[in-house]
């Protein structure tokens, strides 16, 4: 399972890192989504998978996962979350201000 | 003893005292609150002479970075005590010179002498420092004093240029002394200068003894303006006149010459050391010279006149060096003589030449100009400038009844022997010393007279001058009167001074032919008709024959044409390095934000990949996998098929909801993951996610498509596969290789530890509480982000205007 998930994750960064490189501002931004979707499997990953039941104590079980990365991993989301809607909306101003969604063309002018 | 530490802090801590007094009292001139501290100083170090005098060494030290060798260490013998004399001494006859050259209404007093405080206590820090790091220090604050004071009339740009000029060239020079320093310290392991010396023996040998001694020697050469790095000398006279008698000619300007008198009983011996020296001193007095004569400027001529003094001492403390190939003999002792001389001709320049920019400095102040051409006949305006300006002139030519004579017969004495040496193959060459010395003199005799002959004799030509002449108030022409006279009681007092604080310097540079015969000589005016005097009488005629048919020979100075001079080399470096570095930076720095990404992955892919290979803790081990269900096979398939499409997606739309769709994908494998509380939080946040997007959608145009063209598409997928690849292979070797237990089995405590059965909860509320609170901060900087970016906008076309 845990390899599966890993090659997985491969793909998911290799799309994101594919579209960080763009030069149009949506996929970058969506880049940086699916980068922090990579990032949350590989977290969750790294604790092993499916070796217990769920952290809450007072269960039937003996054995529980691993509940760090979970708890790492909720931070992440959160954070993944203010980072996106911070770039969206930046994305929306830079747009508003310059006119074009085309980092080529928002690059400044030599002769500053 | 502490007190010398204290005199070396007493002017750069009075120094940040002078603004404040120059708002408390804004109808005092400010000179007269500086003037009692070099005066101070002063008597301090005229009190140490008689210690020193009888050869013994003022030292002390106070730690700093003890792990670093990095000591306060002061060491006052017969070699500093000279300088800080000068320092002081010269220092208060300029500061009272400039209470009446700097006007209290027109200029910003507390700014010069601020700047002239700080300079003051750096020097004196340079030629007292006993450790290598100290040194340094006090070299560099030196040369950004004098930026500070070149740059002074800061509106002018000449005196921007002059000021950066002399910064860089001086600042580089000190930074090859660095490099030179830290060799030595490698060498010996020890920072301190004395130490050093003590250890000359044992670092002979070594191979970074003669890289050291150049890379010491260039520090040397850029400071004290010798060829070809004394360019930014005449471009410092961009300064007021005060402070050109004071750094550019008494002091600063001397400091190479320290560097090269201190580092004498450690590299001399050497025949690199004395060939550089002595040969690039030479050089220099003669080019410094030649140059002099054709100058217009008055100051621009002392500042060539300076750099060839300069040179001269120079090549003395050069051909001196020999004196320590070999050991101390009797034979070998008539070479120290030109050491001696060095030290003579240092004090005897200090004085003529301080005098001398004081007296242009009286002519410019009077008259307004300083050109030769415009200048003439003022010897009835001004006869006691007039005076003053032959006891000077005369002194620098080389004339009885002047301390210059004494010092030039010396140095003619020093070159005579040059030849006669058996070392360093100086039996072929060195007869071009003398040769070479002797034609430098005729032309210091020339320049020497053209500031007494052009300036106050010849016609009188009122329509050329700016103002009235007038004799100078006697309080400016005060400090040029103590210099003058020194430079006569000099002439008749020779050996006092040699007594007292030449022979405690020589002991100092060359400590083994202490107490030898012959070692301190008897300086007298008059030795009998020998060669020295035939070279001068030669100078003197030939001198006035060529100042009289100028006009026939002075075609010699077009054959070195403008384009090829130095200074438009240095122009030529200065631009070249300025649009070298802005075409590379511009090759890299694009502006372009994948151009960026591009650099940080191909450094991690290089970084750490190549660290993963070289390591060899790449590691595979799937035996404690878990196993995988139809569920969970299906939901790998749906999210590659979606991550995937997302390439292929022809709007953004679908690419969002693809997106969306992978989130949700996610929370599923949390769900089965046991992991229910990240279910939750992923469902909500990927739904509002997915809706920001919308909303976004909203405002901006369907994405440009990208282009498909190989060329870009290419590295994109190299670099991508590569990311994806070292990802999976971090991870797997990760699980690969346990390298020890996890730390998790603490947290399911948590009910004893926290109280909560929810160990996720119990680790972000509890455990890892501060963690979750700063968490909440960075929502609600972003939040701020967010509601300023939609909330403030821009004046209409504001942003445009700015980058016009």
């Amino acid at each position: 399972m845990e390899t599966i998930i890993t090659l997985l994750i491969g793909v998911l960064v290799s799309v994101a890192t594919y579209l960080l490189l763009s030069k149009n501002v949506i996929r970058v931004v969506l880049g940086s989504a699916i980068l922090s979707h990579a990032i949350h499997l590989l977290l969750i990953t790294m604790g092993g998978l499916k070796k217990g039941g769920v952290p809450i104590l007072g269960g039937k079980v003996e054995t529980y996962v691993d509940a760090l990365p979970q708890a790492l991993i909720l931070t992440a989301i959160v954070i993944s979350f203010a980072v996106t809607a911070f770039f969206l909306v930046l994305m929306y101003r830079t747009y508003q201000s310059v006119g074009t969604d085309n980092l080529h063309e928002m690059r400044g002018t030599n002769d500053e | 003893m502490i007190s010398i530490h204290a005199f070396i802090l007493i002017p750069i801590l009075t120094a940040f005292l002078i603004p404040i007094f120059g708002r408390q009292f804004p109808k005092l001139h400010l000179g007269w609150v500086v003037l009692p501290v070099p005066i101070l100083l002063f008597s301090f170090f005229v009190s140490k002479i008689p210690v020193i005098s009888a050869n013994k060494a003022i030292t002390g030290s106070v730690a700093w970075i003890r792990a670093l060798d990095l000591h306060f260490a002061v060491y006052l013998d017969g070699l500093s005590l000279i300088f800080t004399l000068l320092i002081t001494g010269i220092g208060s006859l300029v500061v009272l010179y400039s209470i009446f050259y700097l006007s209290k209404e027109k200029e910003s007093l507390s700014h010069f002498y601020t700047y002239l405080l700080l300079f003051m206590g750096a020097m004196l820090g340079v030629v007292l420092s006993d450790n290598l790091m100290v040194l340094y220090l006090f070299w560099e604050l030196t040369s950004i004093s004098s930026f500070l004071l070149i740059a002074f009339w800061f509106r002018r740009k000449k005196s921007r240029y002059g000021a950066q000029k002399s910064f860089l060239i001086t600042v580089g020079g000190g930074i090859a002394m660095l490099v030179g320093f830290i060799m030595l310290q490698v060498m010996t392991a020890t920072n301190s200068v004395q130490e050093i010396i003590a250890m000359r023996d044992s670092i002979q040998d070594h191979e970074l003894f003669v890289p050291s001694l150049v890379l010491i020697l260039l520090g040397a050469f850029t400071k004290s303006a010798q060829f070809p790095f004394h360019i930014w000398l005449p471009d410092a006279m961009e300064a007021p006149t005060p402070v050109s008698a004071y750094l550019h000619s008494a002091t600063m300007v001397k400091a190479g010459l320290f560097l090269v008198a201190r580092f004498t009983p450690v590299f001399g011996g050497e025949a690199t050391w004395f060939w550089l020296v002595s040969g690039v001193g030479i050089f220099t007095m003669f080019w410094g010279s030649f140059t002099a004569v054709r100058q217009n400027d008055l100051k621009a001529l002392l500042a060539y006149s300076t750099i060839s003094q300069l040179g001269l001492m120079m090549s003395l403390f050069g051909l001196g060096s020999a004196a320590l190939q070999g050991g101390a003999s009797t034979n070998s002792i008539i070479y120290t003589q030109a050491i001696f001389a060095a030290l003579f001709h240092l004090v005897n320049h200090a004085t003529f030449k301080g005098a001398l920019f004081m007296i242009v400095g009286i002519v410019d102040h009077g008259v307004g100009t300083r050109d030769v051409r415009k200048l003439g006949g003022l010897l009835s305006l001004m006869p006691i400038t007039f005076t003053l300006s032959v006891i000077g002139s005369f002194s620098m030519a080389g004339l009885p009844p002047f301390n210059g004579f004494l010092s030039k017969e010396m140095f003619f004495t020093a070159v005579l022997n040059a030849p006669e040496m058996s070392i360093f193959s100086m039996d072929t060459w060195g007869l071009l010393f003398p040769i070479i010395a002797w034609i430098g003199s005729i032309f210091t005799f020339i320049y020497s007279m053209i500031i007494v002959f052009r300036t106050f004799l010849g016609p009188y030509r009122r329509e050329r001058l700016e103002k009235d002449p007038h004799e100078a108030p006697i309080g400016m022409l005060l400090s040029p009167i103590v210099l003058c006279t020194f430079v006569i009681l000099l002439f008749f007092f020779p050996n006092l001074l040699s007594k007292y604080l030449l022979a405690p310097a020589m002991n100092g540079i060359l400590p083994t032919y202490q107490n030898m015969e012959g070692f301190i000589p008897k300086i007298s005016a008059w030795h009998g008709f020998n060669l020295e005097l035939l070279m001068t009488a030669g100078v003197v005629i030939l001198g006035i024959v060529l100042m009289n048919t100028y006009r026939f020979w002075n075609v010699i100075y077009d054959l070195f044409p403008e384009k090829l001079s130095l200074d438009r080399g240095y122009q030529w470096i200065l631009a070249a390095s300025e649009s070298g570095s802005k075409k590379a930076t511009d090759r890299y720095m694009t502006g372009f934000l994948p151009n960026y990404l591009y650099y940080i992955f191909g450094f991690l892919l290089l970084m750490v990949g190549g660290t993963l290979f070289l390591s060899g803790s790449i590691a595979f081990d799937p035996s404690n996998d878990a196993s995988v269900s139809l569920y969970e096979g299906v939901f790998v398939g749906i999210m590659s098929i979606a991550v995937v499409g997302i390439l292929f997606a022809k709007s953004r739309m679908t690419a969002t909801l693809l997106n969306g769709l992978l989130g949700y994908s996610i929370a599923v494998f949390f769900v089965l993951f046991r992991a229910p509380d990240l279910a939750l939080t992923q469902l909500v946040v990927e739904t509002v996610t997915t809706v920001l997007f919308l909303l976004c959608f909203y405002h901006l145009p369907e994405w440009s498509k990208e282009d498909r063209s190989w060329k870009v598409r290419f590295p994109k997928i190299i670099i991508s596969i590569g990311m994806g690849a070292l990802t999976v292979l971090i991870a797997l070797s990760v699980q690969g290789n346990k390298l020890f237990e996890s730390i998790s089995s603490y947290f399911e405590d948590s009910y004893e530890l926290a109280g909560g059965r929810n160990i996720v909860n119990s680790i972000l509320g509890d455990f890892r509480a501060f963690d979750t609170m700063l968490e909440v901060v960075v929502l609600f900087i972003a939040g701020i982000g967010v509601y300023t970016l939609v909330k403030l906008k821009a004046p209409q076309g504001g942003d445009k205007i700015e980058r016009k």
